[in-house]
């Protein structure tokens, strides 16, 4: 029973971690209809960036604080300069032009950082909690892990809910012209939109790195499952991305904790597969018609 | 108030609209008419800067607009609904008109002021625009574009696919507009009869060109025009 809480506890916090990754890409697909496959090196050289603060004597809040803006600015870059050259071209282009935006990340990385993994501190302590006379796996860093996350998912709910500025970028990512028709400047919004993704990508860099150190190539698992638990919320729904993230997260702590890690990638797939063969749009995503 | 010079619109070779000029002033109506293909949707996507016009100029009181982006365009006081409504499936009713007017601040017109014209609208306030009827969408993609406070209001097929007594309550609604507010409003139409029916002004439209531009009177008077581009 222990060892299932143990899981348990652990499959949140990791999950917590997917939940961000998956936020970020589907922030950008259902703004821009991207999938961003370079999200996993913007994350990873977003954290370097903060290692490289904490190494030269920074805090790490400010560590972490810089983490979170470099990742906006890269987004916000990324769109200006990369992306909107490639708006309204065929789908195949932007899948392209990401997977190229990747090789290169991660090349200037290590040609900046070099390939070899680093350690990357953790905001809280690593030791696990007391309860009786058993220490837990869930650690007091696990538990800034979800509440960041939860917070930053609550944040972007009320973005998007509560504010005009989240009702523009609504409107824009789900009927750009008809946003231009309505004053709205679309191409501001959608530079944000990969702004704000990025960001909370970095966030997702920097709680994990601790428990994965730091490398050019680090973070490709993660970013591996955080696509399947974007897919399996909905790709398009953020409350889904969250809960995706925490399923996926549920799941491989079970796989690695009773059947062995290695089996974590092959269990999530067949989540992925499980779940779109019953319910093709994802769990959360709204059935659309569709225009023939 | 919305003065189009010699507009010209090409895609590619291909010439939609081919030096159209016409005015409309404050308070009234021109329809633009014409069968499938005559260039009429091209034409307000020209004039409201969706599409980039090859020659010419559009002028909203007296502001040459031509080349500004849409979103400027819009700023300025123009409103366009596009065809098919062009309503925001996924936002609810509410949210749909809020958008309309947040580029205005507090300028916007209130809610209350568009329930009061469509009071079918507050019913459904809190629903997703995807449940509504054709005539409801109209009805919001209309009063969405009155939010902002226009000047001039752009209407393409507004008719599209309604009931016969929805497409006069709607045309009611557009003449009243023109005379309470004042706005200059340039109707889009296929369904010549109910455009005219409304408008101070009738401009027809053929493989882009003005090929007649009258009082509604006289193009109903003249059986050929009629016949021969109007499908009468």
């Amino acid at each position: 029973m222990t060892k299932f809480i143990d899981l348990t506890l652990n499959g949140i916090s990791t999950g917590a971690i997917y939940a961000a990754v998956a936020l970020a890409l589907v922030l950008i697909w259902r703004s821009t209809r991207i999938v961003n496959f370079a999200q996993g090196s913007m994350l990873m050289f977003t954290t370097f960036i903060a290692s490289a603060v904490i190494s030269s004597g920074g805090s790490y809040v400010l560590g972490f604080v810089v983490a979170l803006a470099s990742g906006f600015v890269l987004g916000g870059v990324v769109e200006r300069v990369v992306v909107r050259p490639v708006e309204g071209a065929p789908p195949l282009n932007p899948v392209i032009l990401t997977l190229g935006l990747y090789t290169l990340i991660v090349a200037i990385a290590g040609m900046i950082w070099g390939n070899t993994p680093r350690s990357f501190p953790a905001a809280f302590s690593l030791r696990g909690y007391k309860v009786g006379g058993t220490t837990l796996l869930f650690t007091p860093n696990d538990t800034f892990i979800v509440l960041v996350v939860i917070a930053v998912a609550v944040a972007l709910a009320f973005l998007f809910r509560a504010t005009s500025l989240g009702l523009r970028m609504r409107g824009a990512a789900f009927a750009p012209e008809v946003a231009r028709l309505l004053g709205v400047r679309v191409g501001r919004l959608l530079t944000l939109g990969w702004a704000l993704a990025a960001m909370v990508g970095s966030l997702a860099g920097v709680l994990v790195a601790p428990s994965v150190f730091l490398g050019p190539n680090s973070f490709d698992p993660i970013l591996i499952i955080g696509f399947v638990a974007a897919v399996l919320g909905g790709l398009d729904s953020p409350p889904g991305a969250v809960v995706g993230g925490i399923v996926l997260g549920l799941a491989t702590s079970y796989v690695s904790g009773y059947e062995g890690a290695s089996l974590v990638p092959l269990a999530a797939l067949a989540i992925l597969v499980i779940v779109l063969m019953i319910r093709p749009t994802g769990l959360f995503s709204a059935t659309k018609e569709r225009r023939v | 108030m919305l003065t189009v010079e010699g507009l010209t619109t090409d895609y590619g070779p291909v010439r939609a609209v081919d030096g159209v000029s016409f005015e409309v002033p404050e308070g009234s109506v021109t329809a633009v008419l014409g069968a499938n293909g005559a260039g009429k949707t091209s034409l307000l996507r020209t004039i409201t800067g969706l599409v980039r016009a090859s020659s010419g100029t559009v002028k909203l009181a007296g502001e040459d607009v031509t080349r500004l982006p849409v979103e400027e365009i819009v700023r300025r006081g123009m409103a366009h609904v596009p065809e098919g409504r062009g309503v925001i499936a996924e936002l609810t009713v509410a949210e749909n008109l809020r958008l309309g007017g947040l580029w205005r601040g507090r300028e916007a017109a209130p809610l209350s002021e568009i329930y009061e014209l469509f009071p079918r609208l507050e019913e459904r306030s809190t629903q997703p625009a995807s449940r509504l009827s054709g005539g409801e969408r109209q009805m919001l993609s209309i009063g969405r574009a009155l939010v902002g406070r226009p000047r001039a209001l752009l209407l393409d097929e507004p008719s599209l696919g309604l009931a016969p007594v929805l497409v006069a309550q709607i045309m009611a609604m557009v003449r009243r507009l023109a005379d309470t507010l004042g706005l200059a409003v340039l109707l889009v139409e296929q369904n010549a009869r109910s455009a005219l029916s409304i408008a101070n002004r009738g401009v027809v439209l053929n493989l882009g060109r003005v090929v007649a531009e009258q009082e509604p009177d006289k193009l109903i008077a003249d059986d050929q025009l009629l016949h021969a581009y109007l499908g009468f």
